[in-house]
């Protein structure tokens, strides 16, 4: 393979046609269908992350595009080109392993170098090559170690120089932090981020973990039994979820089931059994359904020991549940309360702990208003 | 009969047993007795091995066949252990389990059943002649390549499960990242799984190499007579000429020369370790 590398450039959005199109693909392993008519775009100098619970099909989808598992239908499109044929030692993508798979009996420059050595380039362009990626990933002076010799955080480095190092046109990373522990991970995943918006290639990250997802990429894509249930921008997932499922996967959240009642314009009001009435804005989406459910986030529900003066709401309606707090957990940065509504359902509340002396805090068996706005609700149809 | 009566009276024993030995040193002569016994020590069996070609021809012989056997065994033990650790799970036990089956009979039935085999109206001849393959019986027996085939047959084992347990035990994610990284399955091959199969190819052919230098069986009863291996000589010097002092000797001599791969085998054992760790 005499292929030039390509250069890390910013990638222009010229051409209309993705870098990468996942068209209707199927995969099944025996009975099991792993990935079920699955199309996706992601675009050149994109960080995109496939996050799901485990055997979701997520590391299945990831692996066709490594060339490891064949699709069983559909295609897969790299710059416009079907590299359903295209063996995987043949692809411009490159893969981080989720154990690292680094070669033991090599040390951290030839793990590094294997694959320039397979790119029949000069001798002396890959020596340079790997002194830049050794650099890139601050591994100065390990350069002659083993990956025995090698702690985790310096171990997930190599892999990721390694990958980096042929200039992929599409990096691929199966949970390359799961090994690493909390404090790394945080680290690494600022690294990362960085490393793509510098290298502006594209990554395609597989994780579990939605926090790592919702830190590091531009896109997320939450994919469950095989099928992708919403793709969309973390803050889009995370304040527009697009289905019950999705709202309960990603953060905490209070939901209740209802029906619509009434509505007016820019309001619609929801009949719950264990909310009452709730009063929500509009969603840009028309509701279409009888049944839907409504749903606000924890850090959105104030709680306070009266209902709130008329001009604090301002003159806006907003939506208030009376009832007991039966659990106070103290985070640190924030605490979370469980309310106990007096319809016996229970609300969650999670409150930044902005001051360090609180002394109007909240405490178990306390009885309180629990408020929100109708802007802060979620309407699920799904 | 008390050890004295032993020691004082030897010429009565040697008319009930023929021994033959005689005492090294007299206890009852004392400091005197074992002076005697240190000044008797010489190195002359050792000259006799150097000058006698009998003994280096036998050694020779012995190093040839256990370096052809070995490299026999490595080329046919390491295809079957690679397939071995690719089958899926379920099956690798099964596999196992047919390489051990052998050794549920004992060996020197094994090597009789080759014989039987091999002989002029064997099975093997039967066969080709029923094939008309050969028109008169091919001899087998008492050939040098009788001796390998029974050499290989009785330590494929030996050679196949080391293999099998370190090409069992690599991650199949390596070979995964190299093709990823651009090599083609082949070189993947030479650049990842043999390298990291090495020290089971070391073990396997120290396990396989030691022994067979020091064969006995297998060349006595499939090989022809023009040419002994050094467990043969041995055996011919203790039993049959009943010189015990060449034959020590002789034996002395072969653990020396074994000594040598049994410490190379011990430090890879111990390298191992240390990687393990």
């Amino acid at each position: 393979m005499a292929e030039e590398l390509p250069k890390p450039e910013p990638q222009a959005d010229s051409a209309d046609i993705p870098l990468l199109r996942i068209d209707a693909v199927v995969k099944n392993f025996g009975g099991f269908r792993a990935v079920d008519r699955l199309s996706l775009d992601i675009r050149a100098g994109e960080f995109f992350a496939l996050l799901g619970p485990s055997g979701c099909g997520k590391t299945t989808l990831l692996r066709m595009l490594a060339g490891f598992e064949m699709p069983d239908e559909g295609r897969i499109l790299l710059d416009g080109r079907d590299i359903a044929p295209v063996l995987p030692h043949q692809r411009p993508v490159n893969m981080m392993f989720q154990n690292y798979a680094l070669f033991p009996h090599l040390t951290v420059r030839d793990n590094i170098a294997f694959g320039l050595r397979r790119a029949r380039a000069p001798r002396s362009g890959s020596d340079t090559r790997v002194a830049e990626m050794i650099a890139l990933v601050k591994l100065e002076g390990l350069e002659n170690r083993k990956p025995d010799q090698l702690s985790g955080g310096q171990k997930q480095r190599v892999a990721l120089a390694r990958s980096l190092a042929r200039r992929p046109k599409l990096l691929l990373l199966d949970e390359p932090l799961a090994a690493l522990d909390k404090k790394l991970r945080e680290r690494t995943q600022l690294e990362l981020m960085e490393l793509q918006r510098r290298l502006g290639m594209t990554f395609v990250i597989v994780t579990h973990d939605q926090e790592e997802a919702m830190t590091v990429a531009h896109r997320i894509g939450v994919m469950d039994a095989g099928r992708l249930e919403q793709v969309a921008t973390p803050r889009e997932l995370y304040e527009a979820p697009s289905s019950r499922w999705i709202a309960e996967f990603v953060g905490d959240i209070n939901m209740f089931e209802g029906q619509v009642a009434s509505r007016e314009p820019n309001r619609v009001a929801i009949s719950t059994t264990e909310a009452g009435t709730v009063l929500v804005a509009e969603p840009r989406q028309p509701i279409t359904k009888t049944i839907v459910a409504v749903a606000v986030r924890p850090e959105k529900v104030k709680l306070s020991r009266h209902a709130p003066a008329p001009d604090m709401a301002d003159g806006h309606a907003i939506n208030r549940l009376e009832g007991v707090v039966t659990d106070v957990s103290y985070l640190g940065g924030l605490t979370t309360y469980k309310v106990k509504l007096d319809s016996g359902a229970v609300l969650r509340s999670s409150i930044a702990n902005t001051a360090r002396l609180d002394l109007d805090a909240f405490s178990a068996s306390q009885r309180v208003v629990a408020w929100f706005t109708p802007e802060d609700c979620v309407v699920l149809q799904q | 009969m008390s050890a004295r009566r032993i020691f004082t009276r030897p010429a009565r024993l040697a008319a009930i047993a023929q021994p033959p030995y005689l005492p090294v040193f007299d206890l009852t002569q004392g400091l005197a007795g074992i002076k005697a016994a240190l000044l008797a020590l010489s190195l002359d069996n050792f000259k006799l091995l150097v000058s006698d070609n009998l003994y280096v021809l036998s050694y020779l012989r012995s190093l040839v066949v256990a370096v052809v056997s070995t490299s026999i065994l490595l080329l046919i033990g390491y295809p079957i252990a690679y397939g071995m650790a690719r089958l899926p799970k379920r099956w690798q036990g099964v596999a196992m389990m047919l390489v051990i089956v052998p050794f549920w009979t004992s060996f020197l039935i094994r090597i009789y059943a080759w014989i039987n085999i091999l002989q002029h109206d064997g099975l093997l001849n039967k066969i080709l002649l029923a094939l008309h393959l050969v028109s008169t019986p091919v001899v087998w027996l008492s050939t040098d390549s009788a001796m390998y085939l029974g050499i290989v047959y009785s330590y494929l084992p030996f050679m196949i499960l080391p293999l099998y347990a370190t090409l069992a035990k690599m991650d199949p994610a390596l070979l995964e990242a190299a093709a990823d990284l651009g090599a083609s399955p082949r070189r993947a091959f030479w650049l990842v799984t043999f390298p990291l199969s090495l020290p089971g190819v070391g073990a396997g052919a120290l396990l396989c190499f030691i022994p067979i230098v020091g064969e006995f069986v297998i060349p006595d009863l499939l090989a022809g007579s023009n040419s002994m291996m050094i467990g043969q000589t041995l055996w011919l010097e203790f039993f049959t000429n009943k010189d015990w002092p060449v034959a020590s000797a002789a034996a002395l001599v072969l653990l020396v020369l074994l000594v040598a791969p049994l410490l190379c085998y011990d430090r890879l054992q111990r390298r191992q370790l240390e990687e393990a760790r």
